[in-house]
């Protein structure tokens, strides 16, 4: 847990965010622009940051960053084109030279068929993401829960690396139509590798409050794993049942849901196809998006403004339902899901926010029910092999452990893995109740732990 | 922009820095996509703001701002100052640097057809008429295009006296054709997959590269993969085209030599590397035809990694990294090359944008051009398995273990090519592949290559590096493991 310092109590932090008069100034200054330079519709879309982010390697602080900045975008529609200029440039000068650019660029473009008109006034569901006390961590605050995690690793014999940043950041769209939509929120991130030559292990916590991960128990977890970690030992490729940390599930399951864009499957890129509403996976296995689970993160509304609507997207095994841009939608004859990216672009729509259903099953006790298979803490690099049968390759990284009859026994040198995302969500045994979860390849997600069977591990490497 | 930067340097020094410099950047950017004959993205956007790096009480603050007044400057620098004070509170020693010059000058990147100034109008006729000619192969399902461009200024200054603005202008394109048939995806891609080919040029580039040209080869051979037979699961000798041993230098060479990875200041996320210390100017890195330097002189070509200074004001430079097959140099910064003993930086510090910390990044990472054409390397070789664009790839947190895979490859028997081979993949470990490499073809087929999306850093950044390869060829590589067992 943080312990604010006295002069970083909430409120007294000197950098905020634009205030909401001043947003709406600035998009009605830019509606008003567009209007003059002859657009027949204009969207803008504010985004501002205000990010801090400490680094430490070596049991000490290598880099240190803060930043702030505010850029506006700016899509004009013109007899049946549209196209898109974005600046950080916020005089009124360099605001009309975007509406222009936005406008030449439209212009030089045939006409597009079935270009929509911009949507008007819509309702959305309120969310509360902002804390006072993540906003008001200052760089001080950091580095001082980076010390003592940096301490413990000296008191262990071992070496940390991580991060820990902190920040907030507001996003506003309005159109020439009506439309306004505002959302603002917090982050806080806290990631720790404990390196215990020559293993390693590593955990991380990602939240909208700060107060909600504290960074010296995952210091502490880390430097427990990696002094397991030690003394690794290679086994025989092979298909093993592996224990999925749910950073792991994360990371791979990640690359399965642009698959889910209603615009993939009608370009015939997406897994999906020729596989809606059959059973495709473990019937143990449901997932929805729902950019309103407590956990999740993010504006109740999507690139287009419409608001994010949750979307049952696997039931028990079955892919029920894909995700919609108005476009997309419209094609599909159907309403558009809340889900699509800020116009023009060529990729429609993806699902933000999963959640899965999970089960009862507790780490512990998945290990406890195995009698030979891997606890596998992370992976690492993961790159597609093969579109339609989702076949992923990456490695093991971190803390790879042998289990044996109920018992983590010994370390195990890292893997290549070649698997099926499909064959995996068949054959999921055991699942953990579902919560946050964040990594590195993949975006947050509300996700288990699973336990899987045959799960393909192709090469060993030399750690 | 130079009184915003000694605005920044002013406060700086007055709020107790001992060491500060200070980057003004100003990013244009146009991409244009296509797809299915239709525009896809059509977007410009332009970014423009300062990032301020400063030394205090031994440690290392970063700030960055887009409020370009003096005051905004100035809050920015005693920002930056503040935060490099909370720095000291976990660190374990003063930061060093290596001596470095300083340094008035300015310098723009040549071209020859600024992109900018070329007309939207016949940059789109150009990707809808490749569009349009792969979409007329029948069996294609969905057809891409896409052109980008950036107009980079950067106005650096330090307190040692450095004053340099460089321009640089970055041009790229490619086109990219799918075909879905039956349970699988197959596609092909020109001239490099993942966005194309992307160098240091103007719209020459784009016009060299005659999308159009090659839209029907594509669109056919994304076609005929579904008929071809699947990549066998073998040990054999593997040749690679220029682009994917691009990517391999990039990945097995270019990341391992990064010398803030082997002192471990990435090793929470980009990892580290199996290239300790102990092994420069010991290590047998590859066969003794294998030569690689990594150098950022535009003498070398227009690679994204040519520049000429980088984004700490040291001089562009060219380093031996395996010379006849050992092992002998890393990239550098001021503070790593002090750090392990060096005398001077190699000039490598790069940074995204104003708002990014400039971080030890490649140059142009390159494989020297050795001797013979492609055909000669098909002929000379009996049994092997030619692959062709990269499809993916992947290797370990220490660079040792990687597989790639490819879009295409062919079957050689008896110094020929037989027949087309899909699914193709190979793999192995970086120093046992680079030791059995027994061929390079020469300059006439060395391509200096351009990965715009280079990934390292926290907050990420994303970077354009580039490398010169032509093709080669290995023995006793592990192939088509990929799709075994499924």
């Amino acid at each position: 847990m943080i312990r604010m310092s006295k002069k970083s109590k909430a409120g007294k932090n000197e950098t905020h965010l634009a205030s909401a008069s001043d947003l709406k100034k600035r998009i009605d200054s830019v509606l008003r622009l567009g209007n003059i330079a002859g657009a027949d519709e204009t969207e803008v879309q504010v985004d501002e940051t205000i990010d801090a982010l400490t680094r430490f390697a070596n049991n000490a602080i290598h880099q240190n960053v803060a930043e702030h900045g505010m850029a506006i975008s700016i899509r004009t529609v013109v007899d049946g084109r549209t196209a898109r200029a974005t600046t950080n440039r916020l005089d009124e000068d360099s605001l009309l030279a975007a509406v222009k650019s936005s406008l030449q660029l439209a212009h030089s473009q045939p006409k597009i068929p079935g270009l929509l008109p911009m949507p008007g006034k819509q309702r959305y569901r309120s969310v509360n993401r902002f804390t006072n006390e993540t906003a008001a961590t200052t760089p001080e605050d950091r580095a001082r829960a980076v010390k003592k995690s940096c301490d413990l690793a000296i008191r262990n014999g071992q070496v940390a690396a991580g991060i820990f940043s902190t920040g907030q950041s507001q996003l506003a769209l309005a159109n020439s139509q009506g439309l306004f939509a505002a959302h603002r929120q917090t982050h806080a991130e806290f990631s720790i590798t404990m390196q215990d030559e020559p293993a390693a292990s590593w955990a991380k916590a990602n939240s909208g409050d700060v107060r909600n991960f504290d960074p010296q128990k995952l210091a502490a977890r880390a430097s427990e794993k990696a002094q397991m970690a030690k003394d690794a030992q290679e086994l025989a490729p092979g298909k093993y049942t592996v224990i999925l940390e749910p950073a792991a599930v994360l990371d791979l399951v990640g690359f399965l849901f642009y698959d889910f864009a209603a615009t993939a499957v009608a370009d015939q890129r997406s897994c999906l196809l020729k596989r809606m509403n059959k059973p495709l996976f473990g019937k143990n296995i449901s997932i929805t998006d729902d950019a309103y689970h407590p956990q999740q993160l993010g504006a109740p509304f999507d690139g287009e403004g419409m608001p994010r609507q949750r979307v049952n997207l696997v039931e028990n095994g079955v892919p029920r339902n894909l995700v919609y841009s108005r476009t997309s939608a419209k094609k599909a004859k159907t309403k558009p899901s809340g889900h699509g990216f800020a116009l023009p672009n060529e990729y429609g729509e993806a699902p933000m926010n999963l959640v899965f259903s999970g089960g009862d099953c507790s780490l512990e006790k998945m290990i406890a029910s195995t009698d030979r298979g891997l606890l596998v803490t992370r992976v690492w690099y993961i790159r597609e092999v093969d579109p339609y049968e989702k076949i992923m390759t990456g490695m093991t990284r971190d803390g790879l452990y042998l289990v044996e009859k109920g018992k983590v026994t010994s370390a195990v040198r890292n893997f290549r893995f070649n698997q099926s995302l499909v064959q995996l969500l068949q054959n999921v045994e055991a699942m953990s109740p579902a919560s946050r979860a964040t990594a590195e390849e993949a975006f947050e997600m509300v996700v288990p732990a699973m336990k899987v069977n045959n799960f393909h591990l192709t090469e060993p490497t030399k750690f | 922009m130079w009184d915003l930067t000694t605005t920044a340097l002013d406060t700086a020094k007055l709020r107790g820095a001992t060491y500060a410099d200070a980057r003004s950047m100003h990013i244009r950017q146009r991409d244009l996509t296509t797809k299915n004959g239709a525009v896809g993205t059509l977007a410009q956007s332009e970014s423009i703001g300062i990032g301020i790096r400063v030394l205090a009480n031994g440690a290392w603050g970063f700030a960055s701002t887009d409020k370009l007044t003096r005051e905004g400057v100035s809050a920015c620098a005693a920002q930056a100052v503040s935060v490099a004070k909370a720095s000291a509170l976990a660190k374990r020693g003063d930061v060093k640097m290596v001596q470095e010059n300083a340094f008035i000058d300015s310098w723009q990147a040549p071209l020859q057809k600024d992109p900018f100034e070329i007309p939207l109008e016949s940059q789109l006729d150009l990707l809808l008429k490749a569009d349009a000619a792969m979409r007329a192969i029948k069996g294609v399902t969905l057809t891409e295009t896409d052109m980008q461009f950036r107009k980079i200024d950067c106005w650096y200054a330090s307190s040692i006296g450095s004053r340099i603005h460089q321009r640089k202008v970055i041009s790229g394109c490619g086109i990219v054709a799918t075909s879905f048939k039956g349970t699988e995806i197959q596609k092909r891609s020109y001239p490099n997959s993942f966005g194309g080919q992307y160098q240091l040029a103007g719209y020459e580039l784009i016009e060299s590269l005659d999308l159009v040209r090659h839209a029907p080869r594509v669109a056919e051979e994304s076609v005929a993969l579904h008929s071809a037979a699947q990549c066998p699961e073998k040990t054999g000798t593997l040749l690679l085209d220029g682009s994917q041993l691009g990517l391999q230098i990039h990945e097995s060479v270019g990341h391992p030599i990064e010398l803030d990875r082997v002192l471990g200041q990435e090793a929470n996320f980009a990892g580290t590397s199996f290239l300790t210390l102990d092994k420069l100017n010991k290590l047998k890195y590859g066969s003794e035809i294998v030569n690689v330097v990594a150098d950022a002189r535009l003498a070398h070509g227009p690679g994204l990694g040519s520049f000429a200074y980088d984004d700490e004001g040291v001089p562009a430079q060219c380093t031996d990294i395996i010379k006849d097959g050992q092992f002998r140099g890393y990239l550098s910064n001021r503070e790593t090359a002090q750090l392990i003993g060096l005398s001077r930086s190699s000039g490598t510090m790069r940074t995204e944008s104003w708002n990014r910390l400039p971080i030890i990044r490649m140059t142009n990472i390159s494989l020297k051009p050795g001797a013979g054409s492609p055909g000669e390397l098909i002929t000379g070789t009996d049994d092997g398995i030619w692959m062709e664009t990269n499809r993916s790839w992947s290797i370990d947190d220490r660079r040792y273990q990687f597989q790639f895979s490819t879009e295409i490859a062919w079957e050689i028997k008896g110094g020929k090519k037989v027949r087309m081979l899909k699914n193709p993949s190979y793999s192995g470990i970086t120093t046992e592949f680079w030791n059995s490499c027994d061929a390079i073809c020469d300059k006439e087929y060395w391509t200096l290559w351009g990965t715009p999306n280079c990934g390292k850093g926290q907050p990420m950044q994303t970077m354009g590096t580039g490398h010169g390869a032509a093709p080669a060829r290995f023995l006793n590589i592990k192939m088509g493991t990929a799709f075994s067992g499924q």
